[in-house]
């Protein structure tokens, strides 16, 4: 190395920074002193961000009738740091407030943020709105932003639809988009569905003087950006059969669900009691959720979804279909019934015997179910009665029960089928048998189902042994391909197979307990279901689908602690068939008479 | 012994010290104008940046106190075991490490957030003057080459892979320190052509450079001395910078990522972005601008609060230095700056130990590094690359590490007399 010419490169890396220091200066003297386009003027001119909120998607019916639309109103907002000296006695007349409000309100707004804007009163009304626009500039560091609230010109459908309310902080911590003071879906659809329906704020940039006036936009509106409208959402709700089926249960507890078999759309969801969902918007939300989540109805709980039940004798076809499957009976099999003196588990009544799988059905004989059950258990052939198990209940989770059905609705419950693991759990491994676990041969014990679960069996029925995923939205805005979201699924169950324990339902609703309650021009087949229940009176069940060869609708009703199912749970189903199918009911006693009974 | 105690403070250089405890202190006021609140007045508020900062320049003050009582030879005999120390903390932050807008480079040890990359700048530093201050080193070697860019490029990757873009890019500064003990000046003047033909590339497309090259090939053709050798240099490079402004254009639309796309388009004009990447850029010349001749005044400023200009406290503070102390406080503390890497250029040039003195230089590369590419970025001359400007920038890992490398110069200078 040669250090003395090595030495000399110093000056040229001080010469760099000295360099690199120069075009700084320059370019800030450029900056701060001549451009003058940067400069805000002297006066200290603030920018204020206004946000441009869009309008929420709208929601439809499948028919195009409006479910849910918006209507504005306005927050007035504060600024802490910008809030001057102001008379406060004036500004509290106009907003109909006590001082001491005022004071909380801005303690409030300080303790979110100094430089942040947070609502100061929330909704005011239109003619404060006007009174106080005029005299805005006598109150610097507030300002009244719009936003819309849902509307409900026939109040229907309030669990489906969920509602929307002001964001909490755990949400804007996690997602930049809200800000204090914003909207976001809570339950139902709203939230499903939220981003969709929420579209894209906008942030219009306006120039504010020292009294707090708008001067203009910023820089003509260069760097404002428009709100996106939300998508309108489309469902595949009936509105007209969903306001009749919230109709008919009302005075009851309990859930309807249909659903278009082929499709796996969701025609009606109604759980009652219901509320009225205008009671969950603006100002009065906050009182009203209070009363209606302290109804011990439990109006807020959404049973179709959420509500788990035993599904007693609707549960029968399940047991049969599986017995066909394994071949352990054949649509010729009989077995014999002792009526009211059956072991181990009794009929209801006396009924001709011995009798094959269709007269089964008919009767909902106890006893036939139980020795088909025994017999999958026992004599499917598989390695032990374990395995046997675990065959039968992979066989039932093929239709749809023991698991969510990943439909478009949040907080699904998945219902139960009892695993081997659990009885194994309970009774030690090897330590249960067929015998043990009799009463799941008639749907009681430990399985446990939801309405939605329900109707959902009543369309694999229908459509011979597949379901699609029940949904409730059919088209985003102007788009109608929902994707493969919503696949089909195929039983583990033969066509064939299916064929046999429809007829049996047909001979239900033609022959058996239904024929009381038949639809007019319609063949439905169904099965009633009185499913004993711990807690009181026994639950009214009915599954059912109709018309018999090409079916439209698969619907399950249940009515909590009302008794029989054909009392019941069968003529409400009825009615919701002929509503559907028919457009217009002609049974207006019967009618009248589910209308207005009141069970609890 | 007694002697010695009596000396450990008498060579310090108490003019660095005091320049970077005034850059320090200038620092921490913009960092409180910057997230004033009057709800929370007081400076020791630990719920607020400024608090926090405080107790970092607190702590910094004791790591610089350790740092000039501990024996001299220490950072020289340990440089290749810190090294490997901080290596290691580099791959252990990559699985361990929690994610901070993007990168993956932050440890959380209890609330407090360490970020390795910042310390790994003095630990490469250290290894790197260790390994030319040993006596067998030959430029020409392929080992005196190589090694050292493999120290370089290591940390370098690392932080390339916690996806922290700027702190990676530091490491190119070396080349000033490499450039001070030997290596050719043709690779600064390389160095800047890339940069040129890579800009103008971007801005008039490669087939004018293309023929802007022939044409300058050309010229220097017409007026060298022909040599055989020289024409086939001249050839090789023209090739080389045609292939060079079609791969800068390659690289651009198909290697880097779409924010990194853009950022580079906003700088050069080609793209008004103010929404995205160039809200930033936008937002921090308005408020420097706004600033004016003499400023806002302090806690005045309008446009860094609000959050007009986010990473306000952090990579963006020179906004506020602008706004509220106009030109004439960007002029004073861009001045300060100067004046403190110039006096570290001076003092490594004194020292007798190569060690120190590739130290120092070292030192001034980082920072100036820094210094550069983060008032360029607040001022739309450098792309958005987030790192923090030293001392100033609010973060108490970047304000050890700064404060580690630069008191580790100041003890080996005070030293400089002694041998070893």
């Amino acid at each position: 190395m040669a250090p003395k010419s090595l030495a000399s490169r110093k000056l040229i890396i001080i010469a760099i920074f000295v360099a690199v220091a120069f075009v700084y200066i320059g370019r800030l003297f450029y900056l701060q002193i001549i451009d003058g386009s940067y400069k805000l003027s002297a006066d200290n001119n603030v920018l204020r961000f206004v946000t441009q909120y869009p309008a929420r998607g709208l929601i439809y019916d499948r028919n195009g009738k409006l479910l849910v639309y918006n209507e504005a109103v306005y927050d007035l907002m504060v600024v802490p740091r910008l809030v001057k000296e102001l008379d406060t006695a004036e500004f509290c007349r106009l907003l109909g407030i006590t001082v001491v409000q005022y004071k909380e309100n801005l303690q409030k707004a300080k303790k979110y943020s100094y430089y942040k804007p947070s609502p100061f009163e929330k909704q005011i009304s239109k003619e404060t709105y006007g009174y106080l626009e005029e005299k805005m500039f006598r109150y610097p560091g507030f300002y009244v932003q719009k936003r819309t609230l849902r509307k409900y010109p026939t109040p229907l459908g309030a669990h489906l639809l969920g509602y929307i309310g002001e964001v909490n902080q755990n949400t804007i911590d996690k997602d930049p988009y809200y800000k204090s003071g914003d909207y976001i879906g809570i339950s139902g659809i709203e939230k499903s569905y939220e981003e969709v329906l929420r579209g894209t704020k906008g942030i219009e940039i306006r120039m504010v003087d020292v009294h707090n006036r708008e001067v203009g936009s910023y820089k003509d509106g260069l760097y404002d950006t428009l709100a996106v409208m939300g998508s309108d959402l489309y469902l595949t709700i009936d509105a007209e059969l969903q306001e009749y089926g919230e109709k008919l249960m009302q005075g009851k507890m309990g859930s309807v669900v249909a659903i278009e078999p082929a499709t796996g759309e969701i025609l009606a969801f109604l759980s009652s009691p219901g509320y009225d969902p205008n009671l969950l918007v603006g100002r009065v939300r906050g009182k009203n959720f209070t009363e209606l989540s302290n109804d011990p109805v439990k109006p807020l709980l959404n049973r179709a979804m959420m509500g788990q039940y035993p599904p007693g004798s609707t549960f029968k076809m399940v047991n049969d279909l599986v017995g066909l499957q394994e071949g352990v009976i054949t649509p010729l099999t009989r077995f014999t019934c002792q009526g009211t003196g059956s072991s181990p588990i009794r009929c209801t009544h006396s009924h001709q015997t011995p009798l094959d799988v269709y007269a089964a059905i008919q009767q909902s004989c106890n006893p036939f179910h139980w020795q088909v059950y025994r017999n999958t258990l026992n004599n499917a052939g598989r390695k032990n009665f374990r395995d046997n198990y675990v065959a039968w209940r992979n066989h039932v989770m093929s239709m749809g029960f023991g698991h969510k059905l990943g439909t478009d609705m949040l907080f699904e419950l998945s219902g139960s089928i009892p695993s081997a693991d659990k009885f194994d759990a309970i009774y030690g491994a090897g330590r249960w048998n067929a015998m043990t676990v009799r009463s799941l041969s008639i749907g009681q014990g430990e399985i446990l189902v939801t309405p939605l679960q329900l109707a959902n069996s009543a369309a694999v029925m229908a459509n011979r042994g597949f379901y699609v995923v029940p949904h409730v939205v059919k088209a985003i805005g102007d788009n109608h391909d929902m994707g493969d979201k919503f696949q089909k699924i195929t039983s583990s169950i033969a066509k064939e197979h299916f064929e046999v324990v429809v007829e049996g339902m047909r001979q239900v609703t033609t022959m058996g307990t239904g024929r009381r309650y038949q639809v007019p021009d319609v063949v439905m087949c169904g099965k009633t279901g009185t499913a004993e229940n711990p807690h009181g009176k026994d639950h009214s069940l009915f599954m059912a689908f109709a018309p018999a060869d090409k079916p439209v609708i698969a619907i399950a009703v249940i009515v909590e602690n009302a008794g029989f199912g054909a009392t019941w749970a069968l003529p409400i189903a009825s009615l919701m068939i002929e509503k559907y199918i028919n457009r217009e009911v002609t049974r207006t006693e019967l009618e009248e008479r589910m209308i207005t009974s009141k069970l609890y | 012994m007694a002697r010695e105690r009596e000396n450990l403070f008498n060579n310090i250089d108490w003019t660095l010290v005091i320049l970077y405890l005034v850059l320090v202190l200038m620092g921490w006021l913009n960092i409180y104008a910057a997230v004033y609140n009057e709800d929370h007045k007081s400076i020791l508020d630990l719920s607020q940046s400024y608090g926090k900062q405080m107790l970092w320049i607190v702590s910094s003050l004791f790591v610089a106190l350790v740092i000039l009582l501990t024996d001299a030879r220490f950072f020289s005999i340990f440089a290749y075991a810190i090294y490997g120390l901080t290596i290691l903390s580099l791959i252990a932050v990559l699985s361990v490490g929690s994610v901070v807008s993007g990168s993956k480079s932050w440890f959380d040890i209890g609330g407090f957030r360490l970020q390795p990359a910042e310390f790994a700048k003095f630990a490469t530093n250290l290894a790197i003057a260790r390994f030319f201050s040993t006596q067998n080193i030959n430029v020409k070697d392929f080992k005196t080459r190589f090694i050292p860019l493999v120290l370089l490029g290591l940390p370098a990757l690392l932080i390339l892979l916690q996806n922290d873009t700027g702190s990676a890019l530091v490491y190119m500064s070396f080349v000033l320190v490499l450039y001070r003990m030997g290596l050719s000046g043709n690779f600064l003047l390389a160095g800047v052509l890339i940069v040129v033909v890579a800009l103008s590339t971007l801005m008039v497309g490669h087939l004018n450079v293309i023929i802007g090259l022939t044409v300058a090939a050309g010229l220097l053709f017409a007026f060298m001395k022909r040599s055989r050798k020289n024409i086939i240099n001249l050839v090789a490079l023209l090739l080389l910078g045609i292939g060079f402004a079609f791969s800068v254009e390659y690289v651009m639309d198909n290697v880097l990522i779409e924010h990194q796309r853009t950022r580079i388009n906003v700088l050069l004009g080609k793209e008004l972005d103010l929404k995205g990447a160039g809200y930033n850029v936008h937002q921090s010349k308005i408020a420097i601008g706004s600033g004016g001749f003499s400023g806002k005044g302090f806690l005045n400023g309008t446009q860094t609060k609000y959050n007009f200009v986010p990473e306000q406290s952090t990579d963006f503070i020179f906004c506020t230095v602008g706004e509220e102390w106009g030109f004439l406080g960007a002029l004073v503390v861009i001045t300060l700056f100067i004046v403190f890497l110039i006096r570290i250029v001076n003092n490594a040039e004194r020292q007798r130990s190569t060690f120190s003195k590739m130290y120092g230089y070292g030192v001034a590369s980082i920072l100036f590094f820094h210094f550069a590419v983060n008032i360029g970025m607040t001022i739309g001359l450098v792309p958005v690359i987030g790192i923090p400007l030293p001392f100033f920038s609010y973060g108490g890992s970047s304000l050890w590490a700064f404060t580690i490398l630069v008191f580790i110069f100041i003890k080996l200078d005070a030293n400089r007399n002694a041998l070893f």
